[in-house]
């Protein structure tokens, strides 16, 4: 691109670039989607804020001894980091534009993902089952409400997952395509830090308490 | 200014270094197995003094969370002009002061405000 | 008749005949007003057949100026309904003496000043701060439009929902009567059963979306689309001010889009996170709402601060003094308001520690904010100051807001505070910067940047009506309130036992009543502007001489902005093209490439007021319905991968060459 005008004498000031070529489309997405993940981040914050303050007020309901099996919980934990781990052989796959390989990858994330999901619904269920209702104490309403936000994020990357697989099928690996699935693996790994805030601060301290 | 021009046109590929290498991911892998694994294997055993147990695992997942930004997120100080960087610092320093803050005020609220009976049942 | 009773609760959720406030005349009269409004317009509307003119040039629009002027339009027509109520309860408190119960029960009084403060504040302020943002950064910094232009038609009709939303609620159901944060316990399930507070909270969740889109929209246009030239301490103060107020929007409102989600919670589902068994905390609410709230008002301040810059310097014909020092003040403004909110609740009871931290913290912020006042003072010393109506309001603004920041600083003393917690004193003491700030510098915005989006001045002199009422008005309406919160009057009162007080209140209903003069002149000048067009018609672009990138192109733009990308080297970019001879290009015209426009936004939009509409009258169906289709449209607009077009460059040709005819007329005449 050059922005000197040919009608201008040298040392004359340029005020205006002349042979301008097109934005180029996207440029601005990968920011924009980094600075939307950082207010979410935020959100999160708030939500461990509140389990910071409300998450020892058992009401004399159980406490999280009477509730997390740790077991579970690193299970849980494996299934996430793994699918992190996927996805990042997913995007390699992607810069080699090796296709197969990398829808090949994505399921695998997914079905990860949906692993993950299922465990967590399994845990809630037993709890609510056990009288553990969100609506027992304030240390649940907060439990509830945090992990259960973390859970609906997954899901909802689940269904953006699926989107994009069949918008790959159907348009091959495009440039607005490989935007999407950049912007799709920052929010996966994104999910796994919090989900380091989650099993640290609510399920290990929960269980030192 | 025209590398200026250029740097302003020329944001597309950004895909690609979003990748990393298969050696960076599996690296990345290993050391947040083990920065889970050992928090997990602490609080499980249950054998050092909770204190202590409670500062490790923090400890772990801040180490954790650095280890992800840099090796799944690829987050570095370059990466959109800095920009991005700019912003994390910026939202940690949100998060620390919404954290941080809230608990503040809140333990002196409750120190200051709770009836003496109610103090003694929350463990 | 049991099964006819389920199913229409199936249908209808809580939503009855009796919902309607049939039995409140003064609300039947306003619908009555409104609907044969609606009526006349619609009716109009159709007659001119300018619908589909409407639905393709605007409601689908995704030009940022566009976009800009509809938020303009809805920050209006919602100033109407917000100052409506004020002058209710101004009113109400000016006759409720000596046993009168005045003419507003309890119920609806409730209402009014609840509803009074969301809409000034959300979809008043907000949407006029956004709105000259949106217009004005883009041209400032030299880009052809925003971003993420879809985004930005998104978030206007998103912002628009929460409005239709709270007008909703003034005609089905009522609205919240628990103030404008809607503090619990009052506002939980147990005290407030009704749809109010869930009216409140979807119209805030709604609106919300809008504004944290439109904020990452607007960070992103400036950090990545500036002109080449325009290194971030080159860029023109008012984008400097956006920048900080997008930051503070991305970084607040996911902490109100968070609180209000486990207030719904509370409501709906039963959990105990505000309540006040089972281990819940009201006042963790309280804290968390300030967090996002304090900045709040620093998102709608620093853009006004950025426009008084931008005035002054244009109108006293001399470069800002202390660019950088202003600069600097904004920035540490943004990150000292994320430090302060304790100082709305130092009655809470934290204690000393906390309360003195938080008291210095509130004081430290009106050092940068003086640093400002003294730039804006320094630029206009020694200038050639020309008292045209941008800046008569900046002045307007540096007086009152003195008082308002000295109130202020009188209040973060947390002692003093205790006394004049929740009286009138903190009503007099934000309203005195909030309108003595935020909308007289709004006021300064429109009159400044109006020939720009129209090409023609405003009329000076129904403006200058508009600036008199206002001012005095203003003084009129909140001094008292300062003496009446001094003598200890609570702030939200119906009704006065001390006769003694009365005339403050009388005094206080004069006021409001010249500020409604000042908005009926500011109304009769856009009437009286339009018909006087010819008269007031600015063919140069540049009406003021003033400064900024965006003077150099035509008024009104053409939808492209600039024919050529624009290269900056000073931070008065359009001085310095003048300065130096700037010879406007006249060849070599291209192709211009330019997002298209999209219904999406409007689709999702609808979709979302239908999914709040069932979820705060619990037709369920209603609102699962809605969501499902809102994910489907948004799933299939992401299959559209043809989101632009060119603008042919004989277009630009004939956009062109018709403003060269336009400037050699006005140089001729």
């Amino acid at each position: 691109m050059t922005i000197a005008a040919g009608t201008m004498k040298a040392g004359e000031p340029v005020f205006y670039v002349v042979d301008e070529h097109d934005h180029p489309e996207g440029s601005s997405t990968m920011l924009g989607f980094w600075i939307y993940l950082m207010s979410d981040c935020l959100i999160f914050a708030i939500l461990f804020a509140v389990y910071g303050v409300l998450g020892a007020k058992y009401a004399a309901g159980p406490a999280p001894k009477d509730l997390f099996d740790l077991s579970l919980v690193a299970v849980n934990t494996s299934f996430l980091l793994l699918s992190s781990l996927t996805y990042g052989f997913a995007m390699l796959s992607m810069q080699q534009n090796r296709l197969g390989a990398m829808q090949g990858w994505l399921v695998i994330t997914g079905l990860f993902g949906l692993a993950f999901l299922g465990i967590e619904l399994t845990e809630f269920a037993h709890m609510i089952h056990e009288g553990a209702t969100p609506q027992r104490s304030a240390f649940l309403s907060s439990f509830f409400t945090l992990v259960g936000t973390h859970g609906l994020h997954v899901t909802f990357g689940l269904v953006w997952l699926v989107t994009l697989m069949v918008q790959v099928k159907r348009f091959g690996l495009i440039e607005a395509n490989r935007r999407r699935l950049v912007c799709l693996s920052l929010f996966w790994h994104f999910l796994d830090v919090i989900w380091i805030g989650v099993f640290t601060f609510v399920y290990l301290m929960g269980m030192l308490r | 200014m025209s590398s200026e021009v250029h740097a302003h046109a020329d944001a597309h590929h950004a895909a690609d270094d979003h990748a990393g290498t298969r050696q960076g991911q599996l690296i990345g892998f290993g050391l947040s197995v083990v920065l889970t694994a050992i928090p997990f294997l602490l609080v499980m055993n249950g054998s050092l003094d909770k204190q202590v147990t409670a500062l490790i695992i923090m400890a772990f997942a801040a180490v954790q969370v650095v280890v992800h930004m840099i090796f799944f997120l690829h987050m570095n100080t370059k990466a959109e002009g800095g920009w991005s960087m700019m912003a994390l610092i910026f939202t940690i320093i949100m998060v620390v002061i919404a954290l941080s803050g809230s608990l503040w005020v809140m333990h002196h609220l409750t120190t200051n405000m709770m009836p003496v009976h109610e103090m003694g049942s929350t463990p | 008749m049991f099964d006819t009773a389920n199913l229409t609760k199936l249908i209808f959720g809580r939503l009855t005949l009796e919902s309607l406030p049939l039995h409140e005349p003064i609300i039947v009269g306003t619908f009555a007003m409104v609907a044969l409004g609606g009526l006349a317009l619609f009716g109009a509307l159709t007659y001119f057949r300018l619908w589909g003119y409407l639905w393709k040039e605007w409601f689908t629009t995704v030009d940022h100026k566009r976009i800009g002027i509809m938020y303009m339009v809805l920050g209006i027509v919602m100033l109407l309904r917000g100052f409506a109520d004020a002058l209710m309860m101004r009113l109400q408190q000016a006759i409720a003496f000596n046993g009168s119960e005045g003419y507003l029960n309890s119920h609806h009084y409730d209402q009014v000043f609840t509803a009074h403060g969301v809409i000034m504040i959300f979809f008043v302020a907000m949407p006029l701060v956004t709105g000259l943002m949106n217009y004005v950064v883009p041209l400032q910094i030299g880009a052809r439009d925003v971003s993420f232009p879809f985004l930005n038609n998104f978030s206007f009709w998103m912002t628009t929902s929460g409005a239709v939303l709270v007008m909703c609620s003034l005609f089905v159901g009522e609205f919240a009567r628990t103030g404008w944060l809607a503090y619990p316990p009052l506002s939980n399930l147990s005290y407030s059963p009704d749809v109010g507070v869930d009216y409140y909270i979807w119209a805030l969740q709604v609106a919300g979306v809008g504004t944290l889109l439109s904020g990452v929209n607007l960070i992103c246009t400036i950090v990545k689309m500036r002109a080449p030239g325009m290194t971030m301490m080159k860029m023109p103060v008012f984008t400097w001010t956006s920048l900080c107020t997008n930051v503070l929007i991305v970084a607040s409102f996911p902490v109100l889009t968070a609180v209000l989600a486990l207030l719904s919670l509370d409501r709906y589902v039963g959990t105990n996170f505000f309540t006040n068994d089972f281990g819940g905390d009201p006042m963790m609410y309280v804290n968390l709402i300030w967090i996002w709230g304090h900045p709040e008002v620093y998102i709608l301040i620093l853009p006004a601060f950025g426009i008084f810059s931008e005035v002054t310097s244009t109108f006293s014909g001399k470069r800002l003094f202390g660019y950088t020092s202003m600069v600097y003040a904004t920035v540490v403004i943004t990150i000292l308001s994320y430090l302060v909110w304790l100082h709305h609740f130092f009655t809470m009871g934290s204690g000393a520690s906390v309360n003195s931290f938080f008291g210095i913290t509130t004081m430290i912020i009106s050092i940068p904010t003086g640093a400002k006042m003294f730039n804006w003072l320094f630029t206009m010393y020694r200038g050639r100051i020309r008292f045209e109506l941008p800046m008569m309001w900046t002045v307007a603004f540096m007086l009152t807001f003195v008082i308002g920041g000295m109130t202020g600083v009188l209040l973060a003393v947390p002692p003093a505070d205790f006394v004049l917690h929740n009286s009138l004193f903190l009503v007099a003491h934000f309203h005195n910067v909030i309108i003595g700030g935020v909308l007289f510098g709004l006021f300064a915005g429109i009159a400044y940047w109006f020939p720009k989006a129209f090409g023609f001045k405003l009329d000076p002199f129904w403006g200058k009506m508009s600036f008199w009422f206002w001012t005095v008005g203003f003084y009129f309406a909140f001094m008292p309130l300062y003496v009446l919160g001094l003598m200890g009057v609570t702030r939200r009162l119906r009704t006065f036992d001390d006769p003694s007080l009365q005339i403050w209140f009388i005094i206080a209903g004069i006021g409001a009543f010249m500020i409604l003069l000042g908005i009926a002149s500011f109304l009769i000048q856009i009437a009286v502007s339009v018909l006087r067009r010819e008269q007031l018609v600015d063919t140069t672009g540049d009406p003021w001489d003033a400064r900024t990138l965006e003077w150099a192109t035509s008024s009104p733009p053409p939808a492209y902005n600039f024919a050529f990308t624009p290269v900056i080297h000073d931070n008065d970019a359009w001085w310095d093209m003048k300065r130096r001879f700037y010879a406007r290009p006249l060849t070599g015209f291209k192709a211009i490439h330019m997002p298209s426009n999209t219904g999406t936004g409007v689709i999702l939009a609808g979709l979302s007021t239908t999914m709040a509409f069932g979820l705060i009258w619990y037709m369920w169906w209603m609102a699962a319905g809605s969501f499902v289709a809102l994910l489907a449209v948004a799933i299939g607009h992401t299959f559209n991968y043809h989101r632009s077009f060119h603008i042919p460059a004989d277009e630009v040709v004939s956009v062109e060459r018709a403003r060269t005819e336009l400037l050699a007329a006005g140089a001729k005449s």
